[in-house]
């Protein structure tokens, strides 16, 4: 560096910065402060290891606006951690707690409270910062000696040589006529303030190094590639165990898989009853209800028809007559010559057969028609059974079948027009 | 003790805050002598090597329980908080100390403060780094923590913020976050002073960049000051909602014993006396090793005592009043633990021990024997920290014997456990050993303001 303080140095490269006088205790800074003010002088300041009393008033410092600046940084937080809160819980992701509300002011208190002061504490510390220019790593009076005592011991008075009215000799006895102890011209050569070029080119270097890394992030975000995504934290994706159907030398067979024991039947899957659930009887078909459905009551007719017109209607037809929608429209189409009508539940071969073998079309299929065990529980195959048998007798009934007085009924209707 | 004792309050004139033939040079030179020694002395190298030992054992449990996870420690169910979280509400109890004394005695110019707030509020930040270690370390996989933070994400999830524990994390952060700035503010004018003395190039950079270019200004003061007292402000009101909070953790839970309105202010008392208690522990071998007698007084010390025995009694109260509530509330859970369990159950010998220290021991505090020398201060005040870690045990053993006996188990700690517990000291020594060497251990500037005249140039 070339700049120093002397009051000889008056090179013509070197700008005068201003005065600096130092004093040996507060009580004379104090009044100094308000002598110099009092000659007019404005861009001033006093130096000291630690707060004056009263120099504020002596060098006309009005209050300052931070107490201000943090209060309105404590609103803006109160706002922040309410409107945060309220929208994030209540609005765009309502989380429900217990049935409790989803914005409720006590429950919000303590991260609004901590937001408060969060927001006003930071601004207290970089307002002061700004507030005082700082951080400022270079001050022309720095290059003197004498000032480093400034915040130890000492007590100074700086006037800045840009000062209207600035007049180094006039000053130069109105600080000693104050006590100063010595007073000193400050000078500083233009390079002084400048950043040294290694500092320069290490930033540099520092930035362009600290940039690689979002630059790699932000390409391999936005680009495509045939590898797999990077995973760096494997949480649970990577648990080593046998896959099925693999080889292990763990059993005796080399199989992953185990097999049941002989004889296992899995809970629900014992069907020892041949009458409830296959509808037989030895190598025949039963013509009875199992006991499980018996007696028949109105109820489980209703629900044979209701699980009838579910399931069988579609291609039998409401009534059964081999009508439904489905056969209908496959008739009806040219390109479906595969199409193999249903049995009308009403022909003769159908209502011959034995009720074990409805039971069993149903439960297992016949010809084209699908297996229905999967669907339907043997309960409610047995409903539909029933509801069929219904069906079958209304098709087929004769008027002997109707209660004498209900035959009355009909014989006395005049059917002629 | 020093010559002077300014223990006694003479009618009309206040006690010198600071005894010897101290002015503005040797109070500079007695506090940057301790930064500025080329080499410290062997003691500081003993101590330091054993505090960093242990954090390297600290350093390499986390590392265990990161690859294998948090089963390393003894937590299970019904006990899923263990040591980790007695930890986490032992060290940020002894953080409430620092705050306390750097600015609720602040704003009640209490000007014995100024000699030991620097020290305390070091020890703040550094008890509240410990504490947060632990809660972040329990979370199991510690490389999601930032989704505790509340930002958008493709998961579209938002933290609750109806949850304690998320109260928590905003608390203990702002607490750390104002901690720092406060020391960090309060130490500017300092940093400028060891800048200034500074004899070599590498130490007038490092403490220029950090004195931000201080020159002790007047107008600077000026919004310094007006700045301190805010923060003071917003500091002690801070300070009892982090520990409320951290209460809270327990006491919005249904567990017996945890379920009490009494917390909140039991907590903070219960911070206060631990915090002050580790004040006395790190201040009195400081100021006679350092040559800070004449700084830190017996006045200093003697008053300390007197807050470490009144918030004793507030425990001692908090203790008392929660058997009566059992008693009285007739509820049978909350008669079996504080009537029962905590006292003869399986933990009862460390009840006991919370008691003992906590409440009997600090009685000694009455005499003046005990305020004023030093062995025994310590001697007590390291009890007390032992019987408020026990407290915090004691609480969280709730968890074990909870509503229904079928799911009662037990907590036994591991040796992991055990290990990061004395390794979280190694951390806390490691980084206040090394404040005591390259930083101001004394607000010099504020110091400097309490001077009797008399001393004066």
């Amino acid at each position: 560096m070339t700049a120093h303080a002397t009051p000889a140095a008056e090179e013509s490269s070197e700008r005068l910065c201003g005065l600096l006088a130092e004093f040996a205790d507060a009580p004379a800074l104090v009044e100094a402060a308000r002598t110099v003010r009092e000659a007019g002088i404005r861009r001033f300041d006093s130096h000291s290891p630690f707060p004056v009393h009263g120099i504020d008033g002596a060098m006309g410092i009005r209050p300052t606006v931070l107490p201000w600046l943090v209060m309105g940084a404590g609103v803006a937080g109160a706002i922040v951690a309410l409107v945060m809160q309220w929208w994030t819980n209540a609005v765009d992701y309502p989380l429900n707690i217990s049935g409790k509300p989803l914005f409720s002011l006590p429950a919000n208190i303590p991260v609004t409270f901590e937001l408060i002061i969060l927001f006003s504490a930071l601004t207290a510390f970089f307002g002061v910062l700004a507030l005082n220019g700082l951080p400022r790593f270079h001050d022309p009076l720095s290059q003197s000696e004498r000032f480093r005592r400034a915040t130890a011991d000492r007590f100074f008075i700086s006037i800045d040589a840009r000062d209207a009215a600035f007049d180094a000799t006039r000053l130069r006895g109105l600080l000693e006529g104050a006590g100063a102890t010595a007073v000193e011209t400050v000078y500083e050569a233009p390079t002084a303030a400048q950043i040294p070029p290694v500092i320069y080119l290490a930033g540099i270097v520092v930035v362009s190094l600290a940039l690689i890394p979002p630059l790699w992030i932000a390409k391999d975000r936005r680009s495509t590639s045939d590898t797999p995504r990077m995973h760096p934290v494997r949480d649970m994706d990577d648990q080593p165990r046998f896959q099925p159907q693999a080889d292990t030398p763990l059993f005796a067979n080399g199989q992953t898989m185990r097999l049941p024991v002989p004889g296992t039947i899995a809970s629900g899957d014992l069907r020892d009853d041949d009458h409830f659930f296959r509808g037989t009887e030895g190598e025949q078909f039963v013509t009875t209800l199992p006991p499980q459905v018996q007696p028949v009551t109105l109820a489980f007719v209703q629900r044979g028809r209701e699980r009838y017109d579910v399931y069988c209607a579609p291609c039998h037809g409401l009534a059964g007559a081999g009508d439904g929608i489905t056969s209908v429209r496959a008739l009806a189409r040219p390109d479906s010559p595969g199409w193999v009508p249903p049995l009308s539940l009403h022909s003769l071969g159908v209502r011959e057969q034995p009720i074990g073998k409805i039971f069993n079309s149903i439960t297992n299929g016949i010809r084209t028609m699908p297996a229905y065990n999967a669907q339907i529980p043997p309960q409610d195959r047995w409903a539909i059974v029933v509801y069929v048998l219904a069906l079958q007798r209304s098709q087929n009934a004769v008027l002997d079948d109707l209660p004498p007085e209900e035959r009355e009924k009909l014989e006395l209707r005049d059917f002629r027009n | 003790m020093t010559a002077v004792d300014n223990t006694f309050n003479l009618p009309g004139q206040r006690a010198p805050l600071v005894t010897g033939k101290a002015d503005y040079a040797t109070i500079t030179q007695d506090v940057c002598a301790i930064a500025e020694q080329h080499r410290p002395p062997r003691s500081w190298y003993i101590a330091f090597a054993v505090s960093v030992a242990t954090l390297g054992v600290l350093g390499a449990a986390i590392v265990y329980l990161i690859t294998t996870g948090i089963g390393v420690w003894g937590n299970n169910s019904p006990a899923f908080w263990g040591f980790d979280i007695v930890n986490f509400v032992f060290w940020v109890g002894i953080g409430h100390a620092g705050t306390l004394i750097s600015a609720i005695l602040f704003l009640f110019r209490q000007q014995w403060r100024t000699s030991i707030n620097r020290m305390a509020e070091a020890m703040t930040i550094f008890a509240v780094m410990c504490a947060g270690l632990f809660p972040a370390i329990h979370v199991g996989r510690v490389w999601l923590i930032y989704w505790l933070a509340p930002y958008p994400n493709w998961l579209a999830m938002w933290p609750n913020f109806r949850s304690p524990l998320l109260w928590d994390v905003f608390a203990v952060s702002t607490y750390a976050t104002v901690s720092a700035l406060f020391w960090y503010l309060g130490m500017i004018p300092d940093l400028a002073t060891l800048r200034d003395r500074a004899q070599t190039p590498i130490r007038r950079m490092a403490y220029g960049l950090f004195a931000l270019g201080w020159t002790g200004s007047a107008r600077a003061w000026h919004h310094y000051e007006r700045a301190y007292l805010l923060l003071a402000a917003l500091a002690t009101p801070l300070v009892l909602s982090v520990h409320s909070v951290v209460s809270f953790d327990f006491a919005v839970s249904q567990v017996p014993g945890w379920h009490t309105t009494v917390f909140p202010p039991y907590f903070v008392a219960g911070a206060i006396f631990s915090g002050f208690a580790m004040v006395i522990t790190l201040a009195v071998p400081a100021r006679a090793y350092f040559g800070l007698k004449h700084l830190i007084t017996p006045r200093h010390l003697e008053n300390i005592c007197k807050v470490i025995l009144v918030t004793s009694l507030m425990v001692g109260y908090a203790y008392s009043i929660e058997l009566f509530t059992a008693w009285y509330s007739q509820n049978p859970y909350e008669s079996f633990l504080f009537l029962g369990n905590r006292p003869f159950g399986p933990y009862g010998v460390f009840y006991w021990i919370m008691v003992t220290c906590n409440v009997v021991i600090p009685q000694l505090f009455w005499f003046k024997k005990c305020r004023t020398t030093a062995w025994i201060m310590v001697v007590i005040a390291i009890l007390v920290n032992v019987g408020m870690w026990m407290e915090r045990f004691v609480i969280m053993m709730s968890l074990t014997r909870d509503f229904l006996p079928s799911s009662w188990g037990l907590f036994i700690p591991t040796p992991i456990d055990i290990v990061m517990f004395i390794g979280s000291f190694g951390l806390f020594f490691t980084l206040f050993l090394l404040f005591c060497r390259y930083l101001p251990v004394v607000a010099m500037a504020e110091v400097k303001t309490v001077l009797p005249h008399g001393h004066q140039p």
